[in-house]
């Protein structure tokens, strides 16, 4: 890539700072030069985001039809997996997995809810139902 | 308490990270590309079976670390590295840094980092950064990915240096440890040793998944997956090729025009003529790494839907690998001429 060709499009890190780039110039010499963004990875970035949406959705529907509990939204919408979860809570996988489950959520002691609401960063009452 | 500290920009976190530490103790020579090439930064890597945000797990440099401690183990410079069980602790060790006037570098998550733009922050927890001074509760940080230096209460630190999931940082503190003069003949030795490993790492891992072989195996994937995956989850798996390609400033070249830029630095140590030619060669990858970009936002913006978009993506890795095989071939001449 050369200098003149760095890409200055409207990028979200391009709000805070400008990316370094390793460019040649006119001579062939490698140089360094600054990007405010680039289009095609902010392209990539909002398709990241729109998944992200897509599964907070699906996990909405998922727990208004009763097939998995809170647990699950309030999760995806901290775009954290069972093991990012269990990270955070100190809960095995194994417990989180089957946290996930309605029946057993609704009956969880209020000192592991608590840790939960911790976690996502709501009250015990917020992550009893979704809103 | 600050101590004198340079702030550096850098592409990459942990090329920045390198180079900081290392030019503050005095290893003047240090830059970016040197630090990436002398810790052989440059790698491909698809992990099958393995999923990174839901999506395919693929990695266009090293393994997170290896730069700091090949760079600084090739040029003899011990490493102090630690991990904490407790957030206490892990406070306590940096404080006393601090208070001795001296930086050091943390691993840490980016979902909690306070001064990441909102939609740079998913959980990865490979960023690096380094701790320079504390005024009060807060912690003055130079992060190579930021134009200047930032804050961060220790509130704050505490939770992006405990950040839990995949690689957790567990606290991770490291530096390196004595004052040591460099060289320029280690400096030479150094950029031969990183060289070697690099065209082992790109050429001669075993299996199909690493180096120039995981490239190619890449693109027999991304022909399938329209079939496969069908087309939504597929528009997300090559969002996620392009991300991966460019992490912050690679410029879309895959960590490829770094490598050029380290080559063309390594000649200063080694006058060879060809190393401006395979550096040459290094750039041509880079600017087909962003065409491929190019290709594969065709697709995932919708503009472009049938299988022979897919199959010229492919043919985009494919050509690549030849000619970064190629390429690591020349340099492998090259580097018997170093002394």
């Amino acid at each position: 890539m050369k200098k003149d060709e760095i890409p200055q499009d409207p990028g979200a890190l391009g709000k805070i700072a400008k990316e370094l780039s390793y460019v040649v110039d006119e001579n062939g010499n490698y140089t360094t030069g600054h990007s405010t963004g680039w289009e095609i990875k902010m392209k990539a970035l909002d398709v990241a985001w729109e998944d992200v949406e897509k599964r907070i959705a699906h996990a909405k529907q998922k727990v208004l039809q009763g097939e998995a509990s809170p647990l699950l939204y309030y999760m995806e919408r901290k775009l954290m997996d069972i093991e990012i979860v269990a990270g955070y809570t100190g809960f095995w996988k194994w417990q989180v997995k089957r946290h996930l489950k309605p029946h057993v959520f609704m009956k969880l002691p209020d000192r592991k809810l608590e840790k939960y609401a911790k976690v996502f960063e709501i009250t015990r009452e917020q992550l009893m139902q979704i809103s | 308490m600050q101590s004198e500290f340079k702030h550096i920009q850098a592409a990459h976190c942990e090329n920045g990270v390198t180079t900081s530490l290392l030019r503050h103790i005095g290893v003047h020579q240090m830059t970016e590309p040197l630090a990436f090439g002398i810790g052989s930064g440059l790698f491909y890597i698809y992990i099958p079976f393995f999923k990174v945000n839901n999506g395919p797990a693929i990695s266009f440099r090293t393994m997170p670390g290896m730069i700091f401690k090949r760079t600084c183990n090739s040029l003899n410079i011990p490493v102090f590295r630690q991990k904490f069980s407790s957030p206490q602790k892990a406070k306590l060790a940096l404080d006393n840094r601090l208070q001795a006037g001296q930086p050091a570098a943390c691993q840490v998550g980016v979902y909690y980092l306070t001064y990441f733009p909102k939609e740079y922050r998913f959980h990865f927890n490979a960023h690096n950064l380094i701790v320079v001074g504390k005024e009060g509760d807060n912690y003055i940080i130079s992060d190579p990915i930021m134009e200047t230096l930032v804050t961060m209460n220790s509130y704050e630190l505490e939770r992006v240096r405990f950040a839990r999931g995949p690689l957790a940082p567990r606290g991770q503190l490291y530096f390196p440890k004595e004052i040591q003069p460099v060289s320029d003949a280690l400096m030479k030795q150094a950029i031969v040793t990183g060289i070697k490993r690099n065209i082992r790492d790109m050429l001669h891992i075993p299996g199909n998944i690493a180096g120039i072989r995981g490239i190619r195996y890449t693109a027999k994937k991304i022909k399938g997956w329209k079939d496969k995956l069908g087309p939504e989850k597929s528009k997300s798996y090559l969002a996620q090729l392009v991300r991966m390609q460019e992490e912050i400033g690679t410029g879309g070249g895959g960590f490829r025009f770094i490598y050029a830029a380290f080559l063309q630095q390594a000649q200063a140590y080694h006058p060879i003529d060809e190393l401006m030619a395979v550096s040459k060669q290094f750039t041509n990858t880079g600017d087909l790494w962003r065409d491929a970009a190019v290709q594969a936002s065709g697709i995932y913006k919708g503009r472009l839907t049938s299988q022979s978009d897919y199959n010229i993506m492919g043919d985009y890795l494919l050509k690549i690998a030849d000619l970064e095989k190629k390429a690591f071939n020349d340099l492998a001449l090259v580097i018997k001429k170093m002394k």
